[in-house]
């Protein structure tokens, strides 16, 4: 038998039609994740066509980009930040409720963000083909799927028929040699893959993450890492899986039971890169190098070490970017001053992000004037920092606790900044206005979105966390 | 269900040079809570256009009432990047637009793109550097030859659209169809899988 890589082993298990010169192969679908904001339309064209939900016990949704953080009124109601914002969440209800789908509604115990409830729920499994209308969907390839984002017809094309129409990408991987350094994160790693892959060096291709400091990562780190695939341009992104991965989707809500449990396993276990098989591009990056990052520009590639010195503009592009954000040449990040700190997002939301900025602002205080929104990733993670306390620890140090939601990541449901303010965010593009109009967005690791909090400046997390030793 | 064959476009260039043009920059998050697909033109590029009280920003190329006559878009490298919104493509359309030319140009907003009878086209380095420098010239972008022309024919670049979603176009058919009219092979899958539906 040829020699595979996992991409390629998944595929083809889960083609319907092969692929020709003349037409995309059909891919079969196992689970397709759905929420509010681009799922109305595609309903919208199954009613046109008088089509059903081929397989909505293959479908499920959730509600998270537009709904409120902030807590219902004394009457019940929730604070939308539009009334459009409240119709297009009714709009996923009822279309929910029509065609008999799944879904994490509105006081749900089980509703988040889609790329956090997936693999909480144990939907996301090693080897399963997954999609949803949203470009973050490389998330779940940490558990060894393909996983990737799609655009609203085809969003349409998977409700009726459970397949989408694509071609095969190239493939690469990105081997991290050597472990992580202490107090360096998996979102520092994501951002350092990002900088050497570059913002459109993954185009066209599903992306492997290898190595030691992938292996070291918590299945909660490789799921920041494979989070931000499309930030190097890749749809796909994916992680073999291994020991961790199983324990941790076993006895998930969804997860496989029973014998079907074992035969999962042993399928799973055959997960991997053949020895010998080859990558159409190969990337390496010494892991032990990686330190704090922070991004200083408007792309997510723009990264260098937070104690790092502005760097001087190379051509248009750069200068651009250098006059929107106001970073001078020369200068260290950490001259620059903070606003607001957004902690949350499909990227670092998780429990474990919210311990590591927990670890920073325990016994601290939040610098003056210093806005900081802490977002759980879902009611399940809200629970669980509750549980532990850290939402006293971050109330204690002056953050705000809200409601679980994509919030200020994409600043949709009224969580924004204001023009001119420089917002330290755990999310994961930084895109001019992302945040909100004229907002200047560094992107960050927990630890560091919170020692910059509590600095009022840009701030590597590890001198904190030194004094905490000491 | 069908469409009218799209077959060339013969219109102006705008240019927009920077690269990197995300989709939150074609059309801002915060015009995405919609649930329809119309009405998405006055958004697109919103923040490039205005100010953040609402103040036109007064730039020619957007503000221009002879904007019909301009329909071809050129812009910088790795354009469409960031979210998987079809709003990008839907904006794009409905603020007049019927194709985007780039050196580069991000693989989800492709693929929305010729589901919305919007062409992205990739062309070489050299050729889209000219087009880059030369902002408002006439363009022919020919489908079914797959190459891009001034009337003069000084100027050609070749380029490649998929081709399933070309004949798609040519034809004027959607790619729902195609994948309805093989539910058979589907279901038979599922069958050999033991998950019948
Ligand atoms: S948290 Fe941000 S990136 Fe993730 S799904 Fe929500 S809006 Fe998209």
């Amino acid at each position: 038998m040829a020699s595979e890589t996992l991409f390629e082993k998944i595929w083809a298990k889960r083609l319907v039609t092969e692929e020709t010169d003349a037409s995309p192969g059909v891919l079969y679908i196992d689970l397709h994740l759905i929420h509010e904001v681009t799922s109305p339309q595609a309903f919208a064209v199954l009613k046109k066509r008088g089509l059903k939900v081929r397989r909505t016990d293959r479908t499920f949704g959730t509600l998270d980009h537009s709904t409120p953080t902030l807590p219902p009124d004394k009457n019940g109601a929730l604070p939308f930040a539009t009334k459009d914002a409240e119709t297009q969440v009714k709009t996923l209800i009822a279309n929910c409720e029509e065609h008999g789908i799944e879904l994490a509604g509105l006081g749900d115990p089980r509703r988040g963000i889609v790329h956090v409830i997936g693999p909480e729920l144990g939907l996301t499994q090693p080897g399963k083909t997954i999609v949803c209308g949203d470009s973050h969907t490389s998330t779940h390839g940490a558990f060894g799927a393909i996983a990737f984002g799609i655009g609203t017809t085809e969003v349409g094309h998977v409700l009726a028929t459970q397949c989408v129409l694509q071609r095969k990408p190239k493939t690469m991987r990105v081997m991290f040699d050597g472990p992580l350094q202490p107090g360096v994160s998996a979102k520092d790693l994501a951002l350092a893959m990002v900088a050497a892959v570059g913002a459109d060096g993954g185009q066209g291709y599903s992306v492997e993450f290898a190595g030691e400091a992938v292996r070291g990562l918590s299945m909660e780190g490789r799921m920041t890492l494979c989070n931000m695939s499309i930030e190097a341009g890749a749809r796909f992104g994916l992680v073999a899986p291994d020991d961790k991965t199983i324990n941790w989707v076993k006895d998930r809500p969804y997860a496989p039971k029973g014998a079907a449990w074992d035969k999962a396993v042993a399928e799973w276990e055959t997960l991997y890169t053949d020895d010998d098989a080859t990558f159409d591009k190969e990337v390496r990056v010494d892991a032990t190098k990686i330190q704090p990052m922070i991004t200083f520009g408007v792309s997510p590639d723009a990264a260098l070490p937070a104690e790092a010195l502005t760097p001087a503009p190379k051509n248009e592009v750069e200068q651009h970017a250098a006059d929107y954000m106001k970073f001078e040449a020369g200068r260290p990040f950490a001259d620059m001053a903070v606003n607001k700190v957004f902690i949350g997002s499909c990227t670092n939301s998780r429990l474990s992000d919210l311990r590591e900025a927990a670890e920073i602002f325990r016994g601290r205080h939040v610098y003056d004037g210093v806005v900081a929104l802490v977002v759980p990733g879902s009611e399940a993670v809200r629970k669980a920092a509750e549980a532990e306390g850290l939402h006293d620890v971050f109330t204690n140090a002056g953050a705000q606790w809200r409601e679980p939601g994509c919030s200020m990541c994409i600043a949709m449901n009224g969580d924004k900044g204001e023009p001119g303010d420089l917002v330290v965010s755990t999310s994961n593009r930084n895109f001019i206005g992302r945040q909100g109009q004229g907002v200047r967005t560094v992107l960050a690791s927990p630890a560091t979105a919170a020692a910059s909090a509590i600095a009022g400046h840009i701030a590597d997390p590890r001198k904190f966390m030194l004094e905490k030793a000491s | 269900m069908s469409f009218a064959p799209i077959k060339s476009v013969t219109s102006r260039t705008v240019v927009l040079e920077q690269e990197n043009i995300d989709t939150d920059q074609i059309i801002p998050a915060r015009f995405l809570t919609t649930t329809s697909q119309s009405g998405l033109g006055q958004s697109a590029f919103y923040d490039w256009r205005f100010e953040e009280d609402g103040t036109p920003k007064g730039v020619d190329l957007f503000n221009s009432d002879q904007r019909a006559d301009y329909r071809i878009l050129v812009a910088g490298q790795n354009f469409g990047c960031g979210s998987s919104r079809e709003h990008a493509p839907w904006a794009l359309k409905g603020f007049g637009f019927d194709a985007v030319i780039s050196s580069d140009i991000a693989d989800i907003f492709t693929s929305n793109s010729l589901k919305n009878q919007f062409l992205p086209v990739v062309i070489d380095a050299p050729s889209h550097a000219y087009l880059l420098d030369n902002p408002g010239i006439e363009l022919t972008i020919d489908l079914e030859n797959q190459i891009v022309t001034t009337p003069n024919g000084g100027f050609q670049a070749s380029f490649k659209v998929e081709p399933f979603a070309r004949q798609c176009l040519l034809q004027g058919v959607d790619t729902l169809g195609h994948l309805m009219n093989q539910m058979d092979d589907i279901k038979a899958f599922e069958a050999q899988r033991g998950d019948a539906a």
